[in-house]
């Protein structure tokens, strides 16, 4: 028998059977209703966010630090608004999220009623789906479906926009079990015929290499163990996108670093020279490619990834297997033992010598000083003072994003929350809060640029509100770094309004949240301020005032191939091609 | 100087390839996409062309089977095999599309567009474009003193051609529907 309900009380009721335990939001007049019934309960605790765009940043946090479908509820017309660069974010980077928003009654829809917006038109192209639920009777079985849509597949956003008569009516309450799903079923299982041409080429490449992405940690942890064991059976190299980053551990045997724009050389270099490619969860995006007519020239390219559409999107590949990261791993690794685990032993002793000799170019040296912290040093130094930590990082975007994917290691997957695809500065204060609500006891760091951190520092409110310890651990050039760093290379040093101008004294406001501010300029201090930092139990402000002129490296510039990097400062004096681009 | 070789003052800054690498023919095919019918499911299907930078020559749609609630979307567009290809695929991973059917790639189908065409004229003219419409099995559906509407039905090139030969004998207005298709045989 079905249960009879109000609309809010079926969100509320939803939501505990989708095993929800936390709700990023805000409250207004299109969603009291649902305000009232999350009043009177205590399965669901509700983080009462600054600022809606933080609330949707802290569901993408905390879904991506447990594989769960993150949860945000907004009111109608700016609340919905509000929400849109966070969807546009997660669906960038697959997060699976759930944004709740409260809509005008249906009777006033299309009135430009108070606080009206289209949000579900607004909201189209950037989620996985949406709906508007115009019935209190399909109120309960969308929210299940939404849920079902965000985590199948590639996982997404998706968007319930309910109106608030529906909210008020009563309704029957359809239980998850009974909610229709079967339509929309990702395939999960790899063509068998295709994982056999894998293994095939597996078995004879001579300079193979395992390109990895976020799909390997979207996957869940098996998928990590799978390639762990498949990359260690095999002896193969392994890279990794920056949404990859813990999928392969840092200090595994074959890790060879990050590749992309600012990955490292002797990443880019394999990626141009292998002669196999296996792109494991990852999606050739043109931060990785370079320019497309010279990418990977010699190799053929085998590609995993659970939607179809990912494949020959951007770069036509050998073998295409739409499957599940993790099963068509553990099929591909089944096979290829039962067919006698072989390797071309001789081909990859040579292709280690190679990529041995591109590591020993040292890429990520940097010239350090004794008078002003080096932003990387500042990163290696954190490295250091909180290894074994059960640690999570957060980024915002920018210069200290690439040097935090650089000089932080990963060991293991959901460790690594940053913005990717959308690259959205403003995403890493509230993503860390959202990680730490979901692992308490955790050390949560954002490693942050002053700019990006401004963008939603209004957070430092929810932090201090729900006792979240989160560390902000700002490398402040007073620059929007990464700007000024292209405006350097691409436009004649010409630099239009990348100086961070009138910054707040973050010590005093960090007095003013309530927390704690540390500010250090002097190398020499650094490693006390860090310890200090970690030892404070509560939120910290760290101003840490670096060189404000640095410069990351390699860098390849956009539209160039691999092997047109930059390697450092001196590379720039020059004409590319010369001594800076080292062909292969 | 700076790593581009760009000098200071200079205006060449273009840090993305703009052109197409790919470039290939242009290949004309018509889709047939099978999506719940649920309001916002079309609106997010034009939206994926509007999007993504991808043609609609043409585009109809209606509900095919009322007690399964599936429309029907008859799309022709345009592009390279690849983009053929992308096209389809992010139409099939669409949570509303139960199935993508490329009919111009999947053997022998027919095509078929309605248009009512109206022609006003007198004397010669009026006599010629009746005997024309009758060439191409257009019927009359509406007629005064000084006008016609026909109503005919055909591939779009038919379509063009009578609208072609209309020109010049009093072509007012035309309205069609769009491509409907169906793959041949069983
Ligand atoms: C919301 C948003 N606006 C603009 C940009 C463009 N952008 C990319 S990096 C950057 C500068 C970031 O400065 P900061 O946070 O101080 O980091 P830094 O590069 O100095 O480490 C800007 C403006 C962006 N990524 N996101
Ligand atoms: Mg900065």
């Amino acid at each position: 028998m079905t249960k009879q309900m109000s609309g809010a009380r079926m969100v509320v009721q939803a939501l505990k059977d989708q095993g929800v335990e936390v709700v990023f939001g805000y409250p207004g007049g299109a969603v009291l209703p649902i305000y009232d019934e999350i009043f009177q309960q205590n399965d669901i605790r509700h983080v009462l966010v600054r600022h809606e765009q933080g609330a949707v940043h802290m569901a993408e946090g905390y879904a991506r630090s447990t594989g769960k479908v993150g949860v945000a509820l907004v009111t109608s017309g700016p609340g919905a608004t509000n929400a849109v660069t966070g969807l546009t974010d997660a669906l960038l980077d697959s997060i699976p999220i759930l944004v709740i928003s409260g809509q005008v009654p249906t009777f006033m829809i299309g009135t430009d009623g108070f606080q009206e917006a289209d949000t579900v038109g607004i909201t189209r192209p950037c989620t996985k789906m949406n709906w508007l639920v115009k019935d209190t009777n399909r109120l309960a079985e969308t929210i299940h479906q939404a849920f079902h849509v965000s985590r199948s597949g590639r996982p997404g956003p998706v968007l319930v926009d309910i109106p608030k008569d529906v909210q008020f009516a009563l309704g029957d309450y359809t239980p998850m079990e009974k909610a229709k799903t079967d339509h929309y079923q990702p395939r999960m299982k790899g063509d068998e015929a295709a994982i056999t041409r894998m293994v095939e080429m597996m078995e004879t490449a001579e300079r193979p290499l395992f390109y990895t992405g976020g799909g390997v940690i979207n996957s869940g942890p098996g998928a990590s163990a799978l390639l762990r064991e498949f990359v260690a059976a095999t002896g193969f190299p392994v890279t990794s996108t920056l949404m990859g980053l813990g999928a392969y551990p840092a200090s595994g045997k074959s890790w060879i670093g990050m590749l992309g724009m600012h990955g490292l050389y002797e990443a880019n270099l394999a990626m141009h020279g292998c002669d196999l490619m296996i792109n494991v969860g990852a999606r050739f995006d043109d931060r990785i490619t370079g320019r497309i007519k010279d990418f990977s020239p010699h190799s053929k390219k085998i590609h995993i990834d659970i939607d179809p559409s990912s494949i020959n999107k951007v770069i036509r590949v050998d073998v295409g297997i739409v499957g599940d990261v993790g099963h068509v791993l553990e099929e591909a690794l089944h096979l290829w033992k039962t067919r006698g685990a072989r390797v071309n032993r001789e081909g990859l002793a040579k292709w280690w010598k190679q990529i041995a000799e591109w590591q020993a170019v040292k890429c990520l040296t940097y010239k350090n000083s004794t008078k002003v912290i080096k932003p990387q040093y500042a990163l290696q130094r954190l490295e250091a003072l909180t290894k074994g930590m059960d640690r999570y990082i957060t980024t915002e975007v920018g210069q200290h994003q690439m040097w935090a994917a650089q000089f932080l290691g990963f060991e293991d997957p959901n460790r690594w929350m940053t913005s990717g695809g959308l690259g959205t500065m403003g995403y890493g204060l509230p993503a860390s809060i959202g990680v730490q609500i979901a692992h308490p006891d955790a050390l949560v760091i954002n490693v942050a640029g002053e700019a990006s951190w401004l963008m939603n520092m209004q957070e430092m409110g929810t932090a201090m509100q729900f006792r979240a310890p989160v560390k902000q651990f700002i490398l402040n050039n007073e620059r929007l770094g990464m700007v000024r760093q292209w405006q350097e290379l691409l436009h004649g040093e010409r630099y239009s309004s990348s100086w961070s101008e009138s910054l707040p004294d973050f010590v005093k406001l960090a007095e003013a949240f309530g927390c704690k501010g540390i500010r250090i300029d002097d190398p020499a201090d650094l490693d006390e301020a860090i310890k200090e930092m970690l030892a404070y139990n509560g939120p910290v402000i760290f101003d840490c005032r670096v060189e404000k002129h640095e410069n990351c490296f390699p860098m390849i510039p956009s539209g160039k191939p691999h092997n047109e990097m930059l390697l450092g400062d001196a590379d720039t004096q020059g004409v590319i091609g010369a001594k800076g681009a080292v062909l292969v | 100087m700076s790593a581009l070789n760009i000098k200071k003052g200079s205006t060449s800054h273009s840090a993305y390839e703009l052109r197409d690498p790919n470039a290939e023919v242009i290949e004309a095919h018509t889709l047939a996409v099978i999506v719940e019918n649920e309001p916002g499911v079309l609106a997010r299907v034009i939206g994926l062309f509007s999007g993504r930078g991808y043609n609609i020559d043409s585009l109809t749609v209606a509900e095919v089977d009322h007690t399964g609630h599936r429309s029907r979307i008859t799309v022709v567009t345009r592009g390279t095999p690849q983009v053929i290809d992308q096209i389809e695929a992010q139409l099939r991973r669409m949570v509303p599309v139960y199935a993508v059917h490329d009919l111009t790639a999947e053997g022998p189908s027919v095509q078929r567009e309605l248009a009512l065409v109206k022609v006003a004229g007198k004397g010669e003219a009026r006599i010629e474009a009746l005997r024309l419409a009758e060439i191409f099995r257009a019927n009359v559906v509406d007629s005064t003193l000084e006008s016609f509407v026909f109503e005919m039905t055909g591939t779009p090139e038919k379509i063009d051609a009578f609208a072609d030969l209309m020109r010049p004998l009093g072509l007012r207005e035309i309205a069609r529907t769009g491509v409907a298709a169906l793959a041949r045989g069983i």
